[in-house]
């Protein structure tokens, strides 16, 4: 019998506001441990939450880039459990009326497109952190994070695959970056995902037992606890065995996961309204000014680059699928009159070296401009195809601009005839069976000798020219 | 007459003239103390040396000019649930029994910064759970009038102390009477101003939705002038009222003419002492004749607001209680095994009885499967009874009543039978479920001589009419002169 999942994702989402949701303390990230924190956040006695608006403005700007309502009435509830990284031992959160509901976003499938329907949004503060000591056996706690605000995102369970959760937490990476509204650093933690997973005879309309998956911390873990867990479940189920619903952690370094608590040990979080603060009433001019306050956005954006540029699809999916990238490429397109060569260049070379050398957009030591001067220096010959990448390398390697780099290197292409002339008839006169072989109609000798010759000028021979010349010499 | 035998208003008079200076009456102050406080046990700390360095400092504010309030150099007493930077704030108990709080709650800075001075923090039932303020893990207060019998509570020790003459006048905190079950076993004014009137940042949370600030004073006027000085907004609190406060000195004028007196027939039933109903009704005389009208009100759902009390009260307490872990401040377990043995054990010694169990009936309302139940039902009671009372405001201007249906009782006599307790807040509590203003002020001695208290209601945010009435009653009666006999 053949299996399929269904996945519902969970994504908390750091608010990117300067100061904490309840205080004013700063939520910038790192600072050493507890110089981020008040009475207040580390939950002292007779303090009381104070709301900072921003943070519902962040919130609702979130539910409307992803199709929300926004409820005009809304209010916030505590979530009670006992943790030392909990400071008041309940998190403020909201429970039944969130602030933003029933909304979708659209992912690229394989061969379609598909809306993933979002059930709600709601804002909560984060918790502390545990440190383990290293030298002793104590464990300490770091209340710099507590207080930060964050929205919990969460999807009806219309994910089929590991491949479209991850085309969803991509997409609604971009989305809250391009709205400027959390960095969405999985690496920080201003991301986070938590995956309900169930299979089901192919077909069916009855939900399976769900697991739900903890500890997601990049993109990759999220692919890979989806594959792992559904392999898991069919297995287990054609084993003759029954999935418990259950939470489980994901180790990422062994690739598996493993039980945490079974739903008997679920906890009860005792939800009640939060008296210290008053319900929520969002009025409509608030939503009607954050709407016209929402910049384009990354599906807008792609659409644009197809029907503006002319750029493929694919090539408008990938410039648009994070807010630095798109910009960068926008910023270095308004420049240029040579926009395919643009897109070529930052998807190709310029991942591949981002990639590399382990380097975000905001890492770039130049401006877009620079990028724009090389392609310059490309179109009108000053430099070839292969001088040009070692050029891009180097602009990484320096920050300075294309044209100094050229000059500095004399990498301007050689385009002196009787200069490149010397040079093929030297390289004849190293490999004196090419003539013979030429006349005796093996063309391909042709590419062979533009090789020594452009290996004999460093790379810097203009092509064209030397092709010419070589063709001259050989049909004399 | 001595010095602490005098109101605010009296003593503000004979500061800004010069007659007494702030020293001289702070030390006074401090002297009352030291010969009273080993017996009665009003206080947990006393602040001697700021107390007098403090009165140096407002002193020479008061001689340069800077300082005018008519609380400038007025010695008081703060409940210890109300933190003062630098100083134990203990809610009295073990668990806070070290805390020295980082931050002054807004009614401290607001009094710091009228002139007034601290003498200390007040004695109280822990984590203001009690109506006796014999759950204190520090001591108990007894009542200056019979020191057999209880102040009441939880602001036991700020109505004693305000009766005694330890303090011109305290601050209490009241979340279903403690501040007016207290004044009214002590005989003095207690106000448990509407919910919002007066920020509650600072103060440790109990009930949070219930919870309010007020005054102990010996009269009307000196109730209204420190109402002036702790009302109004404050932006760290989002409970609190953005409304401006009026003055509340314009509302005491002697005069109920015309003024509709509302008397609810449950609240002068059976259950309520006779000496008690006798006091009550003379009260009503005492308005009758100086030409308000008494209206015969009703408010049915009176049987069901004990419960809607202790459900609302008890699952927000289980919340607001659970910070106490040990990790951050207070006491904490030693040579824990782990992480949740150290919290168990934690809670486990450093709470007292009553609050342990009011924590477990929180938690219990709370858990799922009995929300709906209990905590949801006795939310829509809770619209049933605000409205109840609404609706009786369209009868009358003000409701009178008892604070409670008995007297200061015995040391030891009730508390073991916290359900009788809990049963005898039945008079206060409908005032915080519905956020409503209400005061006691003293109407009467019962036959064993011990205070009684008169309850005024009034309408959210009219602290005016109920301190009209007050002060009227005060104007035309001696009760607010009586004092117990206290022998030294």
């Amino acid at each position: 019998m053949n299996y399929e999942a269904v996945i519902g994702l969970e994504v908390h989402a750091e608010l990117s506001t300067k100061s904490k949701i309840y205080c004013s303390c700063t939520t910038e990230f790192g600072g050493e441990p507890n110089t981020h924190c008040c009475p207040v956040c580390t939950g002292m006695p007779g303090t009381l939450p104070a709301l900072n608006r921003k943070t519902v403005e962040y919130a609702i700007k979130a539910g409307l880039a992803t199709n929300c309502t926004i409820s005009p009435f809304t209010k916030q509830d505590r979530k009670n459990y006992f943790y030392p990284d909990l400071p008041k031992g309940y998190q403020i959160s909201q429970y039944d009326l969130p602030l933003c509901k029933d909304g979708f976003v659209e992912i690229e499938t394989e061969n379609e497109k598909k809306r993933i329907r979002i059930n709600r949004i709601h804002i909560e503060e984060d918790a502390g952190k545990l440190l383990h000591g290293e030298e002793d056996n104590n464990s300490y706690i770091d209340y710099n994070r507590t207080g930060v605000p964050l929205i919990e995102i969460v999807s009806e369970p219309d994910i089929s695959s590991a491949r479209e959760a991850k085309s969803y937490l991509e997409k609604l990476k971009a989305i809250l970056q391009f709205i400027n509204v959390s960095d969405c650093k999985m690496e920080e933690g201003s991301l986070r995902a938590d995956v309900n997973i169930s299979v089901r005879p192919k077909g069916s309309n009855h939900l399976g037992e769900r697991t739900e998956m903890k500890n997601l911390n990049s993109f990759r873990s999220v692919y890979r606890a989806i594959e792992s867990e559904i392999a898991r479940q069919i297995h287990v189920i054609k084993s003759g065995g029954k999935i418990n619903q259950e939470t489980r952690r994901w180790d990422e370094n062994k690739g598996e996961s493993y039980p945490m608590r079974s739903k008997e040990d679920a906890q009860d979080y005792r939800y009640f309204p939060e008296p210290d603060l008053p319900p929520l009433i969002i009025k409509n001019e608030l939503v009607e000014r954050l709407k016209k306050e929402l910049p384009e956005l990354p599906d807008a954006r792609k659409q644009r680059y197809v029907s503006e540029y002319g750029l493929p699809e694919y090539d408008a999916q990938v410039l648009t699928s994070s807010k630095e990238l798109s910009d960068f490429f926008e910023e270095t397109a308004k420049q240029s009159t040579n926009v395919k060569a643009v897109s070529n260049w930052i998807m190709g070379d310029m991942l591949r070296i981002l990639n590399e050398r382990n380097l975000e957009i905001v890492d770039i030591p130049f401006p877009p401009s620079y990028l724009v001067r090389l392609i310059t220096l490309i179109d009108k010959g000053v430099i070839n195809g292969s001088t040009a990448k070692n050029v891009f390398d180097l602009m990484f390697d320096t920050g300075k601009d294309p044209d100094n780099i050229v000059k500095e290197h004399g990498l301007e292409m050689l385009k002196d005839q009787s200069f490149l002339l010397e040079v093929i008839e030297k390289v004849i006169r190293d490999n004196p069976n090419s003539l013979d072989d030429y006349k005796k109609g093996q063309k391909k000798v042709i590419g062979f000798l533009v090789g020594q010759a452009m290996k004999a000028t460093k790379g810097k021979a203009d092509p064209q020219i030397l092709n010419q010349i070589l063709i001259k010499r050989l049909e004399d | 007459m001595q010095l602490h035998e005098y109101t605010i208003s009296e003593l503000s008079s004979l500061i800004s003239k010069k007659e007494i200076s702030i020293l001289e009456l702070t030390q006074h102050m401090l002297g009352r103390i030291e010969k009273l406080d080993s017996e009665l046990g009003c206080y947990i700390s006393i602040v001697e040396d700021q107390a007098m360095e403090q009165a140096a400092k407002v002193q020479k504010m008061l001689d340069k000019g800077i300082l005018t309030s008519p609380l400038t150099g007025i010695p008081m007493g703060i409940k210890d649930n109300i933190c003062t930077e630098g100083i134990l704030t203990s809610c009295g108990s073990k668990m806070l029994s070290n805390f020295v709080p980082p931050y002054n709650a807004h009614v401290v800075k607001k009094l710091y910064n009228s002139g007034s001075v601290l003498l200390g923090k007040l004695n109280m039932d822990e984590y203001a759970m009690g109506s006796s303020t014999e759950s204190s893990y520090f001591k108990k207060t007894r009542n200056p009038w019979d020191t057999e019998r209880v102040p009441g509570g939880s602001s036991g020790g700020s109505a004693a102390a305000v009766v005694a003459g330890e303090a011109i006048y305290s601050l209490g905190s009241d979340t279903g009477g403690s501040i007016r079950q207290p004044a009214s076993f002590c005989g003095c004014v207690g106000l448990k101003p509407t919910y919002g009137l007066i920020s509650r940042f600072g103060l440790v949370s109990y009930a949070s939705s219930l919870d309010q600030i007020g005054p102990l004073t010996k009269t009307v006027t000196d109730c209204a002038l420190v109402l002036n000085a702790i009302a109004g907004h404050d932006p760290m609190d989002l409970t609190s009222s953005r409304r401006i406060h009026p003055d509340y000195t314009k509302a005491l004028i002697n005069d109920v003419k015309g003024m509709k007196i509302g008397l609810p027939r449950e609240f002068i039933d059976d259950s309520v002492e006779k000496n008690i109903r006798d006091a009550i009704l003379n009260a009503v005389k005492v308005f009758t004749d100086l030409g308000a009208e008494c209206v015969e009100i009703s408010i049915p759902v009176m049987e069901y607001v004990v419960p809607t009390y202790y459900i609302i009260a008890l699952a927000e307490a289980s919340s607001n209680l659970a910070r106490y872990d040990g990790v951050k401040f207070g006491y904490r377990a030693s040579n824990p095994k782990d992480i949740l043995d150290f919290c168990k054990r934690t809670r486990s010694e450093g709470f007292g009885t009553e609050v342990k169990r009011r924590i477990l009936l929180g938690t219990y309302v709370l858990s799922s499967g009995y929300y709906d139940a209990y905590y949801k039902k006795a939310l829509k009671a809770r619209a049933i009874i605000t409205r109840e009372f609404n609706k009786a405001f369209e009868q009358c201007d003000i409701i009178i009543g008892p604070v409670s249906p008995t007297t200061a009782y015995k040391i030891g006599e009730k508390i073991n039978d916290p359900i009788q307790m809990y049963m005898e807040d039945i008079f206060t509590v409908p005032v915080n479920i519905a956020g409503l203003p209400a005061m006691s002020i003293p109407c009467g001695l019962d036959n064993n001589s011990l205070p009684i208290g008169l309850q005024l209601l009034g309408k959210r945010f009219d602290e005016q009419t109920i301190i009209k009435t007050a002060y009227t009653f005060e104007q035309n009666t001696e009760f607010h002169n009586l004092r117990p006999n206290l022998n030294v």
